[in-house]
C-alpha cells in the first residue's frame, strides 16, 4: 500500500511570532463587530434598513421567504361559491406514493358536475411532501402553497387533516362543528395563506404581505 | 477606630457590589458581543413587564434558574471538599480586588481616604498570591469530584495556570524593578511622571514585551479562550463536570472575576490605573503652561472613571479575543508558556536591568 506523505504548511517566522496573526483576525472580528453595531444602531432609527446587520430570522414573528414552488402544507382551493374545486376523480389518491389521501366521493346533484369529495383527508404523518398530488390534479384543486412550516402535534390523530382544515388553512385542531350540507359549505371557510411568498411569481392569490427584508449574502462582502 | 473600620466596609461594599454585578453584566456582553462579531442578534428574549432592554435580564433569568436548579452531589464524591471548591476559587478571585487602587484620594471632613480597600507594602505580592491560591479550587473541584474526566481536568487547569502564573510574575518583575515599589498604590503614583515634561510614565511605554507577555499569560490565568483547555466546555470535559446549580454559577462567576481581575491589574500595572495625563491632585498642568484647578472631589471622580474606563476597554479586548482565537493544543500551550513567555520575561528582566543601571551610571 502507498503511503501518502502530507506536507503540512511551514509555518513563516511572521507567523510563529503570533502577534501579527492574532492581530489580523482582531481586525476581522472588530471589523464585523463594529458595522453591526453600526447598522443595529440606525436601524433602530429607521436609517439603512436595506442593509442587514444580521443574518437572524427571528423566527416565530419573522418567516423565511419560500422559494414559489417550495411544497409546503395542502389545501384544497375553493370555488367562487365556496365549494370545493375537487371533482372527486381519485387521481390525487391513486398517484400518491405514501397513500396518506383518503377520499370518498360521492355524487354531486349538478349534473355538469360528475362527482363531489364528501370526505378528503391527508394524513401529514405519512406524507413525504412529493407534490405528485399537485402535479396530478387536473382541476388544480390541491396546491401546497398554504406556506405552514410548523406542523407539530401532540398525537398521530391531530396530523391528520380532514376536509375543513384543507380548505381553510388557517384551521387549528380541535375544530369546531360546521353544517356539512351540499354543495360544502363550511362555515368555519375564510382562512389566510401563511408565511412569506417573496419569489411567488406575479398574480399569484396566495401573495401575502411581509415586511421581512429578504437577505443577500453578496451585497455582505 | 469604628470611623475606620466604617471606611474600609462601605470601600470593601463598594468594590464588591461594582465587581459582582460587572461580572453579571458580562454575562450579557458575552452574549452580545459574540452574537456582533458572527452576524447574529444574540439573546433577546427575557422580557421582564414586556421589556426586553436588549437581552440584559437573560442574566437574571440565568441566575434564578441556577439558584433554582437541583444541587448534585456524585454518590462517592467527598461532600466537604465538594461544596468547597467553589468557594474557594470564587473566594481568591474576589479578595484580589482588596489591593487594587481604584482611585487616588477622597478628603471628607479633615480624613483623607485612599480608594483602596486595603493598603498593603506588598499589595503586588498579595495579588499574585491569592491568583495562585485560586488554583486550590481548581483542583479541589476535581479531585472532591471522584470522577476521572473531572480529575483530569484539574490537572490539566492546574499545570496550566501554575506554569503561565511564572511568566506573569517574570514580567512583571521589570516593572517592580522599573517603579522601584510593591505597593499598588505608590506603583500607580509612580507612573504619574512625566518624561521629559510631555508624555506620562506609564507602564506600557517602559516596559511593552513585559506587557505583552503580561497579557498572555493573564489570559491564559482567566482559563479563558483561547486557553481554556482546563474547561473547554464545547467539547473536552473540564474539572466541574460533577457541578450543578449555584455551585457551576460559581465557577462560571470566577471566569468573569478573573477577567475583570486581570483587565484592573493590566490597566494598574501598563496604564497607569487611575492615571489622568497632567492631572494633579489639584487640578491639570498641562506642560504647555495652562492649568485648570478643581476641587479634590472632581479629581477622585476622574481617577475613578478613567480606571474604569481603561479596565473596560481590556475587557472588551479580552472578549473579543476570546471570539476570535481558537483553542491552543495542549503542548502548544506549555510550549508557549515555557519556551515562549518564560525564556521572553527573563530577557526582560535581563535587559530592564542592564538598562536602569546604564541609566543611573548616566545620571
Amino acid at each position: 500500500m502507498a503511503v501518502k506523505v502530507v506536507r503540512r504548511p511551514e509555518l513563516t517566522f511572521w507567523e510563529n511570532l503570533y502577534i501579527p496573526q492574532i492581530l489580523s483576525g482582531l481586525r476581522i472580528t472588530f471589523r464585523h463587530f463594529f458595522r453591526n453595531l453600526f447598522l443595529h444602531t440606525v436601524h433602530q432609527l429607521g436609517l439603512l434598513k436595506h442593509l442587514p446587520a444580521s443574518a437572524t430570522i427571528q423566527y416565530p414573528e419573522e418567516l423565511r421567504p419560500l422559494m414559489s414552488r417550495y411544497r409546503s402544507r395542502h389545501r384544497l382551493t375553493v370555488r367562487e361559491d365556496g365549494t370545493p374545486r375537487c371533482v372527486g376523480c381519485m387521481l390525487c389518491e391513486t398517484v400518491c406514493p405514501a397513500r396518506c389521501i383518503t377520499i370518498v366521493a360521492d355524487e354531486h346533484p349538478d349534473p355538469n358536475v360528475e362527482k363531489y369529495p364528501t370526505r378528503f383527508d391527508i394524513d401529514l404523518g405519512i406524507c413525504v411532501y412529493c407534490g405528485y398530488c399537485v402535479e396530478v390534479c387536473p382541476e388544480d384543486a390541491i396546491r401546497m402553497d398554504t406556506g405552514i412550516l410548523d406542523l407539530a402535534a401532540y398525537s398521530r390523530e391531530e396530523m391528520q387533516l380532514d376536509i375543513h382544515e384543507l380548505m381553510d388553512p388557517s384551521l387549528r385542531k380541535p375544530i369546531g362543528e360546521c353544517a356539512l350540507e351540499f354543495p360544502h359549505q363550511c362555515e368555519l371557510h375564510g382562512g389566510e395563506m401563511k408565511g412569506s411568498w417573496d419569489n411567488v411569481s406575479a398574480g399569484s392569490p396566495t401573495t401575502v404581505e411581509h415586511d421581512a427584508t429578504p437577505l443577500d449574502h453578496d451585497t455582505r462582502r | 477606630m469604628i470611623e475606620l473600620i466604617a471606611i474600609k466596609v462601605v470601600l470593601a461594599s463598594f468594590v464588591l457590589f461594582t465587581v459582582l454585578n460587572l461580572a453579571g453584566v458580562h454575562t450579557w456582553v458575552e452574549r452580545k458581543q459574540s452574537a456582533l462579531i458572527q452576524d447574529r442578534i444574540g439573546a433577546n428574549r427575557a422580557p421582564i413587564l414586556g421589556f426586553r432592554m436588549l437581552g440584559i435580564f437573560h442574566g437574571v433569568a440565568d441566575v434564578m434558574k441556577l439558584f433554582t436548579k437541583e444541587d448534585i452531589v456524585p454518590a462517592n464524591a467527598d461532600k466537604t471538599l465538594h461544596a468547597l471548591a467553589p468557594f474557594f476559587s470564587v473566594f481568591f478571585a474576589l479578595v484580589t480586588f482588596a489591593a487594587i487602587p481604584f482611585g487616588d484620594f477622597l478628603i471628607v471632613g479633615d480624613r483623607v481616604i485612599e480608594l483602596q480597600v486595603a493598603k498593603l507594602d506588598v499589595a503586588l505580592l498579595y495579588v499574585f498570591a491569592m491568583l495562585s491560591l485560586g488554583v486550590y479550587g481548581v483542583i479541589l473541584a476535581g479531585f472532591a469530584s471522584r470522577n476521572n474526566f473531572a480529575i483530569m481536568g484539574g490537572m490539566r487547569a492546574a499545570a496550566q495556570m501554575i506554569s503561565y502564573e511564572i511568566a506573569l510574575g517574570m514580567s512583571i518583575v521589570g516593572v517592580v524593578m522599573v517603579y522601584g515599589t510593591l505597593d499598588l498604590a505608590e506603583l500607580v503614583r509612580a507612573q504619574g511622571h512625566l518624561i521629559g515634561g510631555w508624555v506620562p510614565m506609564w507602564g506600557i511605554l517602559t516596559q511593552p514585551v513585559a506587557f505583552v507577555v503580561f497579557l498572555t499569560a493573564a489570559l491564559a490565568e482567566t482559563k479563558r479562550l483561547p486557553f481554556d483547555l482546563p474547561e473547554a466546555e464545547s467539547e473536552i470535559i473540564g474539572y466541574f463536570v460533577e457541578y450543578s446549580g449555584m455551585k457551576f454559577g460559581m465557577f462560571f462567576l470566577t471566569d468573569f472575576l478573573e477577567t475583570i481581575v486581570v483587565a484592573c491589574l493590566a490597566t494598574t500595572l501598563f496604564f497607569g490605573g487611575w492615571q489622568v495625563p497632567f492631572l494633579m491632585p489639584d487640578g491639570f498642568h498641562f506642560p504647555w503652561g495652562a492649568e485648570l484647578l478643581m476641587s479634590n472631589w472632581l479629581y477622585a471622580l476622574l481617577g475613578f472613571a478613567s480606571f474604569s474606563i481603561k479596565s473596560l476597554i481590556f475587557m472588551f479586548v479580552f472578549m473579543q479575543l476570546r471570539w476570535t482565537l481558537p483553542r491552543f493544543r495542549y503542548d502548544q500551550l506549555m510550549g508557549l508558556g515555557w519556551k515562549g513567555l518564560f525564556p521572553i520575561a527573563v530577557a526582560n528582566v535581563v535587559v530592564t536591568a542592564l538598562v536602569l543601571v546604564l541609566l543611573d551610571q548616566v545620571a
